[in-house]
């Protein structure tokens, strides 16, 4: 970067840290709630579409073809690799880099599971009910509300496995922490939207 | 030879050295001078395409354009106005002056906001992109369903038209997070919540709104894009698709939109009005929550824009209330500024100047907006030309003009040199009285029953005598920005040197040179009061004893 950039660190401990931030936030967890509200804001569009047309269809698949079991096993995972992720960045918090390894190794392998899940579960739906995006509302709408959540899971996967990485090459340190938080902050934001998908779409949607 | 032609090469190479800078720079001024000229050029293209407008309906029967171009060029003007450039101008000017304003060095993310200006100038281009693939879209920019669906739209431009949207909508949220992450976490020491200038304020709600209200309009954009591609059925009415959906989710965002359009404006003038009457700003908390409750209350008032449609008894009732409630702290801001303007030493020059002209226009705008919020009223006049007076009232007589403020105000600080007075007052009447000749008589020709978006009327419906005003005024305006763009152009060499802080005004960004070097302050100032550049110049009188 040429002189224009950042001259000095963004992080707590920077220049700037002295300022008086209401709720003691810094500069970057404000930019990552204000993000996260941000989504907030997309996914409640998806859900209130996915409400308006619920039951409207006339022909076609409806949502009695979801299976639960699967579901359930699916959002246990994904539930359980929010406490892995926050025991993670308790741990590189304290400069504990292994038990960070560790855990967030296995927040991604829960992760990943949660998507195969999901990539089963639409196996079933499109090869045996036949639904897809353009059968029905039902397909429409449970396609977009579903996928996009499961794109948000992917994107996180992928940072995770970035971090991850770097990790094993011994290039993420205590220093980091800031980092590790906020990815941590979108993994939760994550399962929050995934129990109301789940909630709308397999609990009172059926 | 060879000395001839090295300093011919040494320019070529500045010349290339100088647009890599622009293109790579990640220094929230050079990125918020890109934003405002992006947006003066996208002011350029709209005016044309209003003006193309003005002369086919200048007599009635015109065959100038065809109703097809008709509907591309409002359908283009909206869009373009609204995205390209009421929303860059304003996010521009935020991001020059809120982090000198703030004391601090650049905004939270540099490289995130250089991102969201080339995301929003390539937004831009993608939709123009659809003349180059045979003709714009031709939907009107809030694309009522279902005629956003193949069966009725059938080239790209409208998929062009919805892309340009979703990837310029992501950079205008991403300035939005840039800007509250910077304003809550980056301010100068000492600066606490209460203290900070009222420009930064406004910035600070009005991105809130960003981040609430347009990732709804991505999430609709992106299902007419599953719609039209994937075989979707979101606003397909044949299958089941709810043409009143789209109204209800695209007014969600409509509307707070035109907050979006017009909290920094409020913002800009709380700044002149103290500076150009030696006061301070008039019941400063009022006005700050004033701003605060307009963005929670407008996120509320979206379905006035749909009474025709036929809700409820309810539902009417609910949004009448819900938009006549905003009247109420828009009127504290009102009478606020007019608090802090009586007994001052008012200097009419040209910042002040557009302040009386937004002052006077936005009062207006306000006022029929009240009309139009009255169900009764809007069942009448609502997609008459009474609406499209009512909107350009408030966001030419009141965006507009406080923008033009703003930029009289800042240009010193940005450019080192001050504008030419004598351009600025040309401009500004002109601009006043072509803005009145064209605006005004839309009112009339609305209540004599004039839809709006028609191509063309008989003769004999008495709409012709309203309709040529129009487009007089419309043409009055044109000398108008010539004049502006001539200013500039004129005053960036040869306009008188500026000096730090040419107005004796009070916030931060008069205190570093203009315009500022790439690091803003050579010391991060510390802040005891609102007005920190009092403090320093009446160290006997400080401000503090009183806030």
């Amino acid at each position: 970067m040429s002189g224009t950039g950042l001259a000095y660190p963004l992080e707590g401990g920077g220049a700037h840290s002295h300022s008086a931030s209401p709720a003691g936030l810094s500069a970057t967890e404000w930019g990552m709630l204000s993000f996260l509200l941000s989504e907030v804001a997309f996914f409640s569009t998806l859900i209130v579409t996915y409400l308006a047309y619920l039951g409207k269809d006339q022909s076609g698949p409806t949502p009695a073809v979801l299976s639960l079991p699967l579901v359930i096993g699916t959002t246990i995972c994904l539930l359980s690799s929010s406490g892995t992720v926050h025991l993670a960045e308790r741990a590189l918090h304290r400069g504990a880099v292994g038990t960070f390894v560790l855990c967030w190794g296995a927040t991604i392998l829960l992760g990943a599971i949660f998507i195969l899940g999901t990539g089963y579960e639409w196996y079933g739906l499109i090869v045996d009910h036949h639904l897809t995006i353009s059968t029905n509302l039902f397909g429409t709408t449970y396609y977009t509300l579903v996928g996009f959540h499961a794109f948000h899971v992917t994107a996180g996967l992928i940072v995770l496995t970035i971090v991850f990485i770097l990790t094993l090459r011994r290039q993420v340190t205590q220093h980091h922490a800031t980092a590790a938080k906020l990815t941590s902050w979108y993994w939760h934001f994550v399962d929050v939207v995934w129990v109301v998908v789940f909630t709308v779409v397999y609990l009172a949607g059926r | 030879m060879a000395v001839a032609e090295q300093p011919r090469e040494l320019a070529s190479r500045n010349w290339t050295a100088a647009l890599h800078d622009w293109v790579t720079t990640v220094d929230h001024k050079k990125i918020g001078i890109l934003y405002v000229v992006m947006a003066v050029i996208f002011l350029v293209i709209g005016g044309c395409e209003a003006l193309l407008i003005r002369w086919q309906l200048l007599v009635p029967r015109n065959d100038f354009l065809g109703p097809d171009v008709f509907n591309q060029l409002f359908t283009m003007h909206g869009t373009t106005m609204v995205f390209f450039m009421g929303m860059p101008i304003l996010i521009g000017m935020g991001n020059y002056v809120v982090p000198l304003m703030i004391g601090t060095r650049d905004m939270a993310f540099p490289r995130l906001n250089a991102m969201g200006f080339w995301v929003t100038l390539f937004g831009g281009l993608l939709v123009y992109f659809s003349y180059a693939t045979g003709g714009a879209p031709a939907i009107g920019w809030f694309a009522y369903a279902p005629l956003t669906e193949r069966t009725f739209s059938r080239t790209a431009a409208t998929d062009l038209w919805a892309l340009g949207l979703i990837v310029s909508g992501i950079g205008t949220t991403t300035a939005a997070i840039n800007f509250i992450a910077t304003i809550l976490g980056m301010r100068a020491p000492g600066m606490t919540l209460r203290k900070i200038p009222f420009f930064t304020w406004t910035m600070l709600w009005t991105s809130v709104q960003i981040v609430i209200a347009l990732p709804p309009l991505t999430a609709i954009l992106i299902m007419i894009v599953f719609d039209r591609n994937l075989g979707a059925h979101f606003f397909d009415t044949q299958n089941g698709g709810s043409a009143l959906l789209w109204q209800h989710l695209f007014w969600f965002f409509g509307h707070p939109e035109v907050y979006i359009l017009i909290l920094p404006v409020f913002g800009m003038v709380s700044e002149i009005v103290p500076v150009f009457s030696r006061k301070v700003l008039f019941g400063y908390e009022f006005m700050a929550a004033a701003t605060a409750a307009i963005v929670f209350i407008s996120l509320g008032v979206w379905a006035h824009h749909m009474f025709a449609v036929g809700m409820s008894r309810t539902e009417d009732l609910f949004f009448v209330v819900s938009s006549l409630l905003v009247s109420i702290p828009t009127g504290i801001k009102f009478f606020n500024w007019l608090a802090t303007m009586y007994g001052g030493r008012i200097s009419f020059a040209s910042p002040m100047l557009f302040v009386a002209g937004f002052l006077s226009m936005f009062l207006i705008g306000g006022l029929t907006g009240i009309m139009l919020a009255a169900a009764p009223w809007d069942f009448q006049l609502t997609d008459s030309y009474f609406v499209v007076g009512h909107f350009h009232f408030v966001l030419i007589g009141g965006t507009l003009f406080g923008v033009f403020a703003g930029i009289h105000y800042w240009f010193p600080k940005v450019t080192g040199r001050m504008l030419s007075e004598r351009l600025a007052r040309w401009q500004f009447w002109l601009l006043y009285v072509g803005f009145n000749l064209t605006f005004v008589p839309m009112h009339v020709s609305g209540i004599l029953g004039m839809p709006r978006r028609i191509y063309t009327y008989d003769a004999d419906r008495g709409w012709d005598f309203w309709n040529q005003l129009t487009t007089v005024g419309a043409l009055v305006q044109v000398p108008s920005f010539v004049i502006f763009v001539v200013n500039v152009i004129w005053s960036l060499p040869r306009g008188e040197p500026a000096g730090d802080d040419p107005w004796n005004a009070w916030t931060l960004e008069w205190t570093t040179t203009s315009p500022p070097p790439s690091y803003n302050f050579e010391e991060i100032p510390t802040v005891r009061s609102r007005r920190p550049l009092w403090d320093l110049k009446h160290p006997d009188d400080p401000d503090w004893n009183y806030e």
